[in-house]
């Protein structure tokens, strides 16, 4: 190539580029004329966080490789879609939301450590994430100690509060007793068979439910109780027990893979879950998926929230995430409260009218979300969510039809007395 | 806890019972038979025996919505050539495996289980990128699903019944194969050793490659009928690889009678505890009783003896 060929400046349309990139300053200023609102950073962000005049950092952390991926998938989705749309709306006290994932990769260690990395090197202003209680447990000190800002998803066993975290899911009582009267006076149930898996949350909500059946309903037994390690895949010696004692409710607390295992088997063994009451708090819209909708038809679940909840913020959410994520993806009750995190954290924010963790963590108690999927949630001072607690009845096609829902919403209480 | 039921409800349960522990019987079989070629014959620790398992049943999942998409007639019937297909890909897999990763291995068998266990690692993996990290769930024809009312008040699974024929067919067949046909008796010698093997006219390579295969083919063959009873997911192999290395080893690694015997005292021990205590328990109990035979009896159930 040689040189009498480059046009360099001589060329029209190269000069009129320049010409137009002397303009170019002038855009960049665009930005804080549009968001003229937008408070100064050294106002909002007094303690070092990665906050700058046009950008916010928050962290996600869930596993998206290792067994606890088929779960968290779900939140990970949820959280982006609503980030997006929160950008999209104009931000966060005018600043965008830039995330950082990171894979907590079902090891509860690597989500301390990442924890750890979200707070101390990307100084994220909050961070949506965790799944599991063991993962939870072990990032809590974390959390405490660089004082971050962590919003829970998942339903859990509750006993449990902190300065640093905001439950949006469900703690146990709330979604325990409302299910437990419903189903004694609805179904006249006296006779109950508790199952679940082996660990903290199946066997403190089965505590929480055997406490409520002796205690609150009138005349009513529990007539087993019953755990198997996580994986357990055969149940037909425990279906062949509740074959014998003829329980008027099966209430299952059962987990991950072997949820699918004990439908299955159910199902095969000849027990018709139309006639067969059977209760359970731990299969979601994305659980039937695994098990198929035809293993679990006629199960009722009792959780917050059902993809198919009829209302307009609802409709909007179900249609904004399959857009984003694929026509044939479900929506469970946990990705519904991953994706109250970011929206939640925004509201609390633009209250606070800072990032400052201490301030938003102060803030936080009375934050009103009216766009909730679920419908209007309010954050509670002890930092867990008031919500509806709803029944839902399973379709063959996966859905869950609503049958019941408390009239009021109903206070979360991680400590209950006398269900300790 | 039998005072307030009549003798023929207990009759009824008890026969359910023992039905449920044939079927956990069938299933351990299942599971360890590819197992105990692969570790039993060959020596190889194969840790990724649970994903070879699990690819049959994707296989099995890809093979229902293909039928339920282009040929919904025939439905009832794709279960067997779905468990064909499970078995030709798991087999082709496990020759590739054995080609590229096993074979450069044979004089370190210790070297053989972190080399699988990472095989296991990446199959996992791959199976979250390409199916994704939610699990699926494989839609059976309708005749197989339900039970069957024996009298009336026993009632059998359908499935379970599939299972144990299963089960059956593919211990004959087995056992037809390694005890008395011309390949079997190679595969032996290539086990007993390998240089005099080799030096009597034995293609040893080709005997290890179609081994291999013939093992991972009876594991992909285990996960497609396993669909039936459990779940389908990346990380659903892991479910199964503990209480198959159990079965395998408590019976005598290098004895298929042994695999079966193993697989029926551990079933049954564990379906007739689960019954009278509960599911965690049984398990703690049942590991604990292995451990302690394993302790006196350090070579299995049943061992081969051989001059060392």
């Amino acid at each position: 190539m040689s040189d009498e060929k480059k046009p360099g400046l001589r060329s029209p349309f190269r000069r009129k580029l320049l010409m137009g990139m002397a303009a170019l300053p002038a855009i960049s200023m665009l930005p804080r004329t549009a968001f003229a609102e937008a408070p100064a950073t050294s106002a909002v962000n007094t303690t070092g966080l990665a906050v700058t005049d046009s950008e916010v950092t928050v962290g996600i952390l869930h596993s998206v490789t290792g067994t606890m991926a088929i779960s968290e998938t779900g939140s990970v989705e949820a959280e982006k879609l609503a980030i997006e749309q929160i950008n999209a709306a104009g931000g966060v006290l005018g600043r965008k939301i830039k995330f950082i994932q990171e894979d907590g990769a079902s090891d509860w260690p690597t989500f301390a450590e990442k924890a750890k990395k979200l707070l101390v090197n990307d100084k994220c202003a909050a961070v949506m994430g965790c799944w599991t209680s063991a993962s939870r447990k072990a990032v809590l000190p974390v959390f405490e100690q660089y004082n971050g800002m962590l919003y829970y998803p998942t339903f859990y066993e509750g006993l449990e509060q902190s300065k640093n975290v905001i439950y949006t899911g469900q703690e146990a009582t709330q979604q325990i007793i409302a299910g437990l009267d419903w189903v004694n006076k609805t179904k006249g149930a006296k006779t109950f068979y508790l199952l679940g898996s082996d660990y903290i949350w199946p066997r403190t909500s089965n505590k929480i439910a055997r406490k409520h059946i002796e205690g609150h309903l009138q005349g009513a037994k529990v007539v087993g109780e019953e755990y198997f390690p996580l994986g357990h895949t055969q149940f037909n010696s425990v279906i062949n027990k509740i074959k014998l004692t003829k329980p008027d409710v099966i209430y299952a607390i059962i987990v991950g893979g072997s949820n699918v295992a004990f439908y299955k088997q159910l199902k095969a063994a000849g027990i018709d879950l139309s006639k067969q009451t059977l209760l359970t708090i731990s299969v979601t819209e994305d659980e039937i998926d695994g098990i198929g909708g035809e293993n679990i038809a006629g199960a009722y679940a009792c959780m917050k929230y059902f993809q198919s909840l009829d209302n307009p913020n609802n409709k909007a959410f179900v249609t904004a995430f399959k857009k984003m994520w694929g026509e044939k993806t479900v929506i469970g009750d946990v990705t519904q409260a991953a994706y109250l995190g970011p929206w939640l954290w925004k509201l609390t924010v633009e209250k606070a009218g800072s990032f400052d963790i201490d301030k938003v963590a102060a803030a936080s108690p009375g934050v009103e979300f009216k766009g909730a999927p679920e419908g209007y949630v309010r954050v509670h001072e002890n930092h867990h969510l008031w919500s509806k607690t709803r029944v839902g009845r399973a379709k063959t096609d996966g859905q869950y039809e609503l049958i019941y829902e408390t009239a009021d919403l109903v206070e979360p209480d991680p400590f209950p007395k006398g269900y300790q | 806890m039998f005072g307030d039921y009549s003798l023929s409800d207990l009759g009824a349960i008890f026969a359910m019972q023992g039905f449920a522990g044939l079927i956990l019987f069938s299933v351990y079989v299942l599971m360890a038979l590819g197992l105990a070629i692969i570790f039993g014959q060959m020596g190889v620790i194969n840790m990724a025996h649970g994903e070879f398992m699990i690819l049959g049943a994707y296989v099995t999942w890809m093979t229902s919505s293909a039928f339920q998409q282009y040929l919904p007639s025939l439905f009832p019937g794709y279960f067997f050539i779905a468990m064909s297909l499970a078995f030709i890909a798991s087999g082709a897999l496990g020759m590739l495996v054995e080609w590229a990763l096993i074979r450069h291995l044979y004089k370190r068998p210790l070297d053989t289980l972190l080399a699988t266990w990472g095989l296991s690692l990446i199959l996992q993996q791959a199976y979250r990128s390409v199916f994704g990290a939610r699990e699926v769930g494989v839609e059976l024809p309708e005749w197989m699903m339900g039970s069957k009312q024996v009298t009336d008040t026993i009632e059998v699974p359908i499935n379970g019944i599939f299972v144990m024929g299963l089960t059956v067919l593919i211990t004959l067949a087995v056992a037809y194969i390694l005890v008395f046909s011309r390949w079997g008796k190679q595969v032996r010698a290539v086990v007993q050793n390998r240089v005099m093997a080799g030096a009597v006219g034995i293609n040893t390579e080709k005997v290890d490659r179609y081994t291999f295969g013939l093992g991972c083919g009876i594991a992909g063959v285990a996960g497609s009928a396993f669909t039936m009873i459990g779940s389908t997911g990346p990380t659903a192999g892991q479910l199964y690889i503990v209480d198959t290395f159990l079965v395998v080893v408590f019976g005598g690694a290098a004895s298929l009678v042994g695999t079966i015997a193993s697989a029926f005292t551990i079933s049954q021990a564990q379906s007739t505890m689960e019954f009278f205590l509960s599911g965690s328990m049984a398990k703690v109990l049942t590991l604990l009783a292995i451990v302690a035979i394993l302790m006196m009896r350090p070579q299995g159930l049943f061992a081969l003896k051989v001059r060392k």
